[in-house]
């Protein structure tokens, strides 16, 4: 049961982290829950139909269709990320001073909402399948021990779950003046480790070169399995054995979007106030 | 986007990998054989067949590699080139039975 939950806290935990975050971030936003939510049921729903497919996305390019799925996946998760926080730089100081207006209205901010969809969506989606075949393997399997097993499944998901919120609580407490920074900076912090997983799975397919493999290894000094090494790897894209490939991927994203950001605030209209 | 391209100009490519250069089984959860032993400073080709009717996830922190493969499926998963030395794998889904280790001599 121990195990079982273990595996699907980790699988929630990522997904559950970004919802977290995104909510705090938009929650002046117009509407911004309903796509949040809308995004969650589209990602449960989808994780059914790719945990379905597994098979077929696995065997497509030569067996290395899951590896190109995930990258795709990522890819595009990244590229949102990168889009709401150049969005967010931009429209930060208007949020901010209407941040206890409700309703307030922001020019494109449908455009925002549907960005949060995607990201959402995508994020439920690719850690939702490998949770949906883990539980369906177990209800299946006929060993015996099937509800202890699907009572831990529970208990990891209700875990994940009360992280993100943790998280998502916890951000609504800092100050506003800090809040954008905050949010801001763990979005871009998420968004360079999925861009650093995507050169992992391109890595794994050999589409890409290792460059150098590991980098450096700090498994024994804080383990990837220790629960630290699960919330870093969530949070901030931890990895105790990187590819010399990953950290150009990371720090590549890192950088291009934080001067998305910067462009995107000092390019943005000083006069905002009511 | 131009990630994406990379990605779709390099599928032909792909297609032409040779053959796997070792196999591993997954029957009864468990692998077989549960250890391998390979070149190191090279990079290999693995199958992992799983002749179970459950998916399952080939999974090393070791080699920096996770893969689901599929209940009756297999996968393919490059690995290395590797410093000599014991690296072990476990199958996630069924992590008290599956395991395994890759030894790079």
């Amino acid at each position: 049961m121990f195990a079982t939950a273990i595996i699907v806290f980790r699988e929630v935990l990522e997904a559950s982290i970004i919802i977290g975050i995104l909510t705090a971030a938009t929650r002046s936003i117009h509407g911004s829950k309903r796509w949040l939510a809308a995004g969650l049921v589209a990602g449960l729903v989808g994780s059914g139909l790719v945990a379905a497919s597994t098979d077929v996305i696995g065997s497509l390019a030569s067996g290395i269709g899951q590896e190109i799925f995930n990258t795709i996946v990522l890819g595009i998760a990244v590229l949102m990320l990168a889009w709401h926080n150049i969005w967010m730089a931009s429209h930060g100081a208007a949020l901010a001073a209407n941040a206890r207006l409700v309703g307030s209205a922001i020019r494109d901010g449908n455009s925002e909402c549907s960005v949060l969809f995607v990201i959402v969506g995508l994020a439920v989606l690719r850690e939702g399948s490998e949770t949906v075949l883990f539980l369906y393997g177990i209800a299946t399997s006929g060993e015996g021990g099937q509800s202890s097993m699907l009572l831990g499944g529970m208990v990891g998901m209700l875990l994940g779950i009360v992280v993100g919120y943790t998280i998502f609580a916890g951000l609504l407490r800092v100050p506003m003046r800090w809040f954008f920074s905050a949010t801001g900076i763990l979005v871009l912090l998420l968004a360079a480790g999925m861009a650093s997983q995507a050169a992992h799975f391109l890595i794994q397919a050999d589409l890409l070169p290792s460059l150098a493999s590991p980098l450096w290894d700090t498994s024994a000094l804080l383990p990837e399995s220790g629960l630290t090494g699960i919330l870093l790897h969530s949070l901030i894209g931890y990895d105790s054995r990187p590819a010399g490939m990953q950290i150009i991927f990371y720090l590549t994203a890192l950088i291009v979007i934080f001067i998305g950001m910067k462009w995107a605030a000092r390019s943005q209209p000083t006069t905002v106030r009511k | 986007m131009k990630r994406l391209s990379l990605i779709f100009l390099l599928l032909p490519f792909a297609a032409y990998a040779a053959d796997a250069d070792y196999t591993l089984i997954i029957k009864d959860h468990s692998f077989q054989p549960s250890e391998l032993t390979i070149p190191s400073g090279k990079k290999i080709k693995l199958l992992v067949e799983n002749q179970d009717a459950t998916p399952e996830e080939f999974d090393s922190h070791d080699l920096n590699r996770e893969k689901v493969i599929a209940g009756r499926g297999a996968a393919t998963i490059y690995i290395g080139p590797l410093t000599p030395g014991r690296y072990a794998f476990t199958g996630e889904f069924h992590a008290a039975t599956a395991q395994g280790s890759i030894v790079a001599k």
